[in-house]
């Protein structure tokens, strides 16, 4: 498939015209801050950005979701949502998160639900241009990525180079046909960004390396350092809610005025929130700070690549700045873990 | 937005869609349990083997995971035993015969009565509701009682009061191929038989720990006193078998709430070899 080379003009151009047709979830300041939302024009693009407040994953598996209509005695009937939906300017950490998330989602039971959003989504990915304050993709082998997304776009100099990469990338691209390809000069310059990305988007300087961390955290159950951070823990889920492969939910249901239809429903939910694991009668099964604290560090670190064979955490630094106890940060935990050990 | 039925454009099943069933039989079984037996309206049978749960639908209250107490060896219909702990279940409280619910399932693993336990000796021990799922695999191997050796059964409630299945338990009693034992922790003024913990019970029992199977089924502090007492009797973790209680919500290993370290409840057990979870930390 073919690499374009466009100006800004030709990329506002081909934004709006995509923009004309369907709808199109782009990268946009929020505040100080920037989040993905619904794009009314090119203008709103911040290509720019370095991280947003919450993870493209809202997209696939939104914060509330109807999973079931029901009516009371005739039963219940499936919402399925599909959407056409381009998601502009995804970052190659979150790329990754994504394609974990599909591989989860598919595997033992396929949810039809999450399949359905995901296959009408074509997404456009972009390489970094500027480092967030947290980021540490860099040490997790997420500052770039090879596969996983319709389209890649990479600013060098002040154009942009439009990897097409899939059958979706190229119905989506027609009207770039025109435009020139890019040269080898051009993917050299795209190479060098991306050997600088991978170098420069580490705030944070992982010392054991990535392949290691199911067998240290395994080696570590009964560490301090749980019950030492777990202390400062308010419990809150902020790590859990901005993090990008974190998929927990919890179903609930709600009547209609009429008290005999209503809706099934999925919301997300949290691993850290205390009662998680409570069951009726009251009985918590994991009551636990420190107990809680540790689930997620080995969810991510052990007991998802033992279920997919890779790291649950792609570096994208959202639950540091999340944290309020400043307790979160995954590169801290894992270095002290590490200590003796390498 | 496109809003569409399932099978329109996206192929495979909902996971999450129950089919209706209805309410054939109810009857409160003590002052916490209400015994319930159900058929699906499809007119197939749910096609569960011993231990499994199914998810509990009462539309606008929300599901829940409920044991399948019924032996699958009892065509047709499948029974429940249901403790009003929470919200749904204490709408399930409030059926009547007639009455429709939704069910998804059957989930999860079963005791092993066709394979592991099949030509051998079986225990079963059971605390409280714990006797609920274990019914279903005594119903299965007293039905098919050629196929195994000595069958013996442990009960214990905290009192009288919440014994279940006493019509059951008084056929176990009579059965001269059947040890039955049980004891309460706080007797009644009419209560005659034993009193104190479930372990006491296990001590005087006699079994051959080579050639026995046991099941374990009880409340979350029941399970490590219960093995210590195994393991004096010099019972091997490859011949105990577990079924864990956990939150569970979707049921099929997405929604997260029932891990158990890196298992999940809903998948990789209810039922688990308890050699299989020796060194899982979270799971007894």
């Amino acid at each position: 498939m073919s690499i374009k080379k466009l100006d800004q003009a030709a990329l506002d151009r081909w934004v709006d015209g995509l923009i004309e047709k369907q709808k199109v979830v782009g990268v946009k300041a929020k505040g100080d801050r920037f989040a993905f939302g619904e794009l009314t024009s090119s203008s709103e693009l911040r290509l720019d950005y370095d991280v947003t407040i919450l993870p493209p994953k809202k997209f696939f598996l939104p914060q509330v979701e109807d999973l079931l209509t029901f009516q009371k005695d005739t039963g219940f009937e499936s919402v399925i949502t599909q959407e056409s939906v381009v998601l502009f300017g995804v970052h190659p950490y979150d790329t990754f998160a994504i394609n974990q998330l599909d591989i989860l989602f598919s595997e033992n039971n396929e949810d039809i639900h999450y399949k359905a959003r995901r296959e009408a989504t074509t997404i456009v990915a972009c390489d970094v241009q500027a480092a967030s304050e947290n980021v540490f993709a860099g040490c997790m082998g997420t500052a770039t990525v090879d596969s996983g997304y319709d389209i890649m776009l990479t600013k060098i100099n002040d154009e942009y180079l439009v990897d097409i990469n899939t059958e979706k990338g190229e119905v989506l691209t027609h009207d770039l046909i025109d435009l020139p390809d890019a040269t080898d000069n051009d993917l050299e310059t795209r190479e060098r960004i991306r050997e600088s990305n991978r170098k420069n988007l580490r705030k944070h300087e992982l010392r054991p390396a990535v392949g290691y961390l199911p067998k240290l955290l395994g080696e570590t159950y009964d560490h301090e350092l749980w019950e030492e951070k777990a202390k400062l823990c308010f419990s809150c889920g902020s790590c859990n809610l901005v993090c990008p492969t974190c998929y927990c939910f919890d179903v609930q249901d709600d009547f209609n005025w009429d008290m005999s239809s209503g809706r099934r429903f999925r919301i997300w939910d949290g691993c850290m929130l205390a009662n998680f694991a409570t069951v009726a009668g009251n009985h918590n099964f994991r009551d636990d700070k420190a107990a809680r604290y540790r689930h997620r560090y080995l969810r991510k670190g052990k007991y998802i690549p033992e279920k997919i064979g890779q790291i649950g955490c792609v570096g994208c630094g959202r639950c540091i700045t999340a944290c309020v106890a400043n307790i979160a940060n995954p590169v801290e935990v894992y270095n002290r873990l590490a200590e003796g050990n390498e | 937005m496109t809003v569409m039925t399932a099978h329109q454009k996206i192929s495979g099943k909902d996971i999450y869609l129950p089919e209706l069933a209805t309410v054939r039989e109810v009857r409160p079984m003590t002052h916490l349990e209400v015994f319930l037996e159900l058929a699906l309206d499809s007119g197939k049978e749910l096609g569960h083997k011993p231990g499994q749960f199914a998810e509990i639908s009462i539309p606008g209250i929300g599901e829940a995971p409920i044991s399948i107490s019924s032996s699958p060896t009892q065509s047709g219909i499948f029974q429940l035993v249901v403790r009003n702990a929470g919200n749904v279940t204490r709408a399930i409280h409030g059926l009547k015969k007639g009455d429709k619910v939704g069910i998804r399932g059957p989930f999860g693993t079963s005791f092993p009565v066709e394979e592991a336990m099949s030509g051998k000796d079986v225990l079963f021990i059971c605390g409280g509701i714990g006797l609920v799922p274990v019914r279903s695999a005594i119903n299965y191997v007293l039905h098919n009682r050629q196929n195994y050796g000595d069958v013996s059964i442990l009960f214990g409630a905290k009192q009288p009061a919440e014994r279940l299945f006493t019509d059951e338990i008084e056929e176990w009693k009579k059965r001269e191929d059947v040890y039955f034992a049980e004891t309460v922790d706080r007797p009644d003024e009419n209560w005659t038989g034993n009193v104190g913990v479930i372990t006491r019970l296990i001590p005087k029992l006699k079994f051959n720990p080579l050639n026995t199977i046991c099941v374990v089924c009880g409340p979350p502090v029941m399970y490590k006193y219960v093995i210590l007492e195994l393991w004096w009797k010099r019972m091997s973790n490859d011949n105990i078998y577990v079924s864990l209680e956990r939150r569970m919500k979707c049921g099929v290993g997405k929604c997260g709430h029932c891990q158990i370290n890196g298992l999940y409840a809903c998948q990789d057990g209810p039922v688990f070899k308890f050699s299989d979870v020796t060194e899982v930390p979270e799971a007894i």
